[in-house]
């Protein structure tokens, strides 16, 4: 592979382990845009332990991620309060706060609004974050089909009614808010030591909002939705170099025309029954 | 001064919100558009009392093809839906300014001799007195526009019920294209404004505003001409005391903090009242 290829392939691994990191709140109805804030807490802090503290590439990746998890769930318990569009300026304004935080505190540590230089101790390859990406999909393969993954789904559709039948909403959420950070904030340390190089303007609300494209997009009520809507909105942008000015116009109309012919995304729940894939005559009504 | 920027966003959003219950991510580059197209006519030599309306028809009828577009076969489909559309035309309408009027900053010309003048500490120049006082003005015709005509009162109820509206003879489909006019015409307008007295104009210029205009609305109170106001006064004067006091790099932080914290007290907005939940079945 060249190395445009291989870049290619590790950013769309990295953007697959960000949709999935927004798909898991939103499994419960949650739509965060505030993602590259977690993003940036597992970029800075693994990165900061690999630089300073000198620690191996694994364990200061898990440390990155359970910071994010643990401001994560110390973010999901407020937000338990706010619903739909409230929720999502919530998290929009945790990431902005995030942000802004690595802009103008912790300047000796992280260079600030310079950009944090120097990452590079530790080798990686490519095959570190693809191997993260098969870990997170096997995991929520492994949810999709036990019970807890039921009552997710159950609490997407009607959370007052999973509620009556004893499904413990508050954790669930609060749960999926943690996984969903810690999924980011790997994420994040991945990118971090594969680009060598993060500034705090790399986690700004266009990241956030991206990213919360790649799941609506590709359907957000399966995991493979995430997967499909990442892989075509990182590799879409390659294909129409062709294009070249007007690419990120095309790309506007691309979204439009996509909402306009698959409202719910490109991936749906019936699609991944077998049935569906059956010839209609045979397919039996619900 | 830019709390009044912040209140014609917010308004913007507020119209078509608390009227239709449609939230348009689109209208902060529809507020760079109206900057973008008022520049454009004063170079072709239009004179700004000219220029203004003519740009505010434009961004108008960018909103209506936003309804087109991302609205109208949307009808019955979840929030969501539309939301990711107009974040499309966010992102298509910001490409485009860059394809057509190059991505450098400019500026408006002088239009007018700067007086300025002393009120205690405070200095202010006659060019940001007109402004606001259009602002102002604005504003004040908007309130009464909705709270006192007859189009206004079919608007609040086709934003009550848009069924029950239909049935009671109020002719919904022009009320919604109305709407989105007027919320492109007032972001328009703010875009403007925000290019005289700043004197920056550049594709990029609608994000920020955009982003604090949807928290100036939350702010404020959802779906309310007035909450929208004070939303956005409110985090305009945050942001310029915060850079006042504290520097210019706490300005985000503070904003973003305080408008965090304050979903997180009053959930419902300033002006808010708490609307009972939809009822089920």
């Amino acid at each position: 592979m060249s190395s445009y290829q291989l870049d290619l392939f590790s950013s769309l691994g990295i953007n697959i382990l960000l949709a999935l990191s927004v798909y898991c709140p939103m499994a419960t109805g949650q739509l965060s845009i505030g993602n590259a804030g977690f993003m940036a807490i597992g970029a800075y802090v693994s990165a900061m332990l690999t630089v300073h503290v000198h620690l191996p590439l694994f364990p200061s990746l898990i440390i990155g991620g359970i910071a994010a998890a643990i401001i994560g769930v110390l973010f999901g318990f407020p937000a338990l309060r706010l619903k739909g569009i409230f929720l999502a300026m919530a998290t929009l304004c945790f990431g902005e706060i995030v942000r802004n935080f690595f802009m103008n505190f912790l300047q000796p540590l992280t260079g600030g609004a310079y950009g944090f230089r120097g990452i590079g101790d530790v080798p990686i390859s490519i095959s570190w974050i693809w191997g993260w990406v098969a870990l997170s999909l096997v995991f929520f393969f492994f949810l999709s089909r036990s019970r807890l993954g039921l009552a997710l789904m159950a609490t997407h559709d009607d959370e007052t009614v999973s509620e009556l039948i004893g499904i413990n909403i508050v954790f669930l959420k609060v749960a999926a808010f943690g996984v969903g950070a810690f999924i980011a904030g790997v994420a994040g340390g991945l990118y971090a030591h594969y680009y060598l190089y993060i500034e705090p303007e790399f986690f700004n609300v266009w990241e956030s909002i991206f990213i919360a494209l790649y799941v609506i997009m590709g359907g957000m009520l399966t995991y493979w939705g995430p997967v499909l809507g990442a892989s075509i909105f990182t590799l879409l942008p390659e294909f129409l170099r062709f294009l070249q000015d007007w690419r990120g116009a095309f790309f506007g109309v691309v979204i439009i025309g996509l909402m306009i012919a698959r409202p719910s995304g490109l991936v749906t729940r019936e699609m991944l029954r077998i049935d569906f894939w059956i010839p209609y005559r045979k397919r039996r009504k619900p | 001064m830019l709390g009044s920027t912040y209140a014609m966003i917010a308004i913007a959003f507020t119209l078509l919100l608390g009227v239709l219950n449609m939230f348009n991510f689109a209208v902060g580059e529809v507020f760079m558009l109206g900057a973008v197209f008022g520049l454009t006519f004063v170079h072709m030599g239009l004179p700004l009392s000219v220029a203004l309306p003519l740009a505010m028809i434009c961004t108008g009828i960018a909103c209506l093809v936003i309804e087109r577009f991302s609205f109208k076969p949307f009808r019955n489909a979840p929030p969501l839906v539309p939301l990711v559309s107009t974040i499309g035309f966010s992102i298509f309408f910001q490409n485009v300014a860059v394809n057509l009027w190059g991505s450098e900053r400019s500026q408006f010309p002088q239009w007018m001799e700067p007086i300025n003048f002393h009120i205690g500490p405070v200095l202010i120049s006659s060019t940001q007195l007109v402004i606001l006082g259009f602002a102002v003005c604005l504003m004040v015709a908007l309130d009464l526009f909705i709270q006192r005509t007859r189009l206004g009162r079919g608007m609040r109820t086709v934003a009550e019920n848009l069924e029950t509206a239909s049935i009671l003879g109020v002719d919904s489909r022009l009320i919604i294209l109305m709407t989105f006019f007027g919320s492109g015409a007032i972001a328009g307008a703010g875009g403007i404004l925000f290019g005289l007295s700043f004197s920056i104009v550049s594709p990029f210029m609608g994000m920020d505003p955009g982003i604090k205009g949807i928290a100036s609305m939350i702010v404020g109170g959802m779906g309310n001409v007035r909450g929208a106001i004070v939303g956005g006064m409110f985090i305009g004067i945050i942001e310029v005391l915060s850079v006042a006091y504290i520097g210019s790099s706490a300005r985000d932080f503070a904003v973003y903090g305080l408008v965090f914290l304050a979903l997180l007290l009053r959930p419902q907005g300033i002006l808010g009242v708490i609307q009972p939940e939809k009822e089920r079945i």
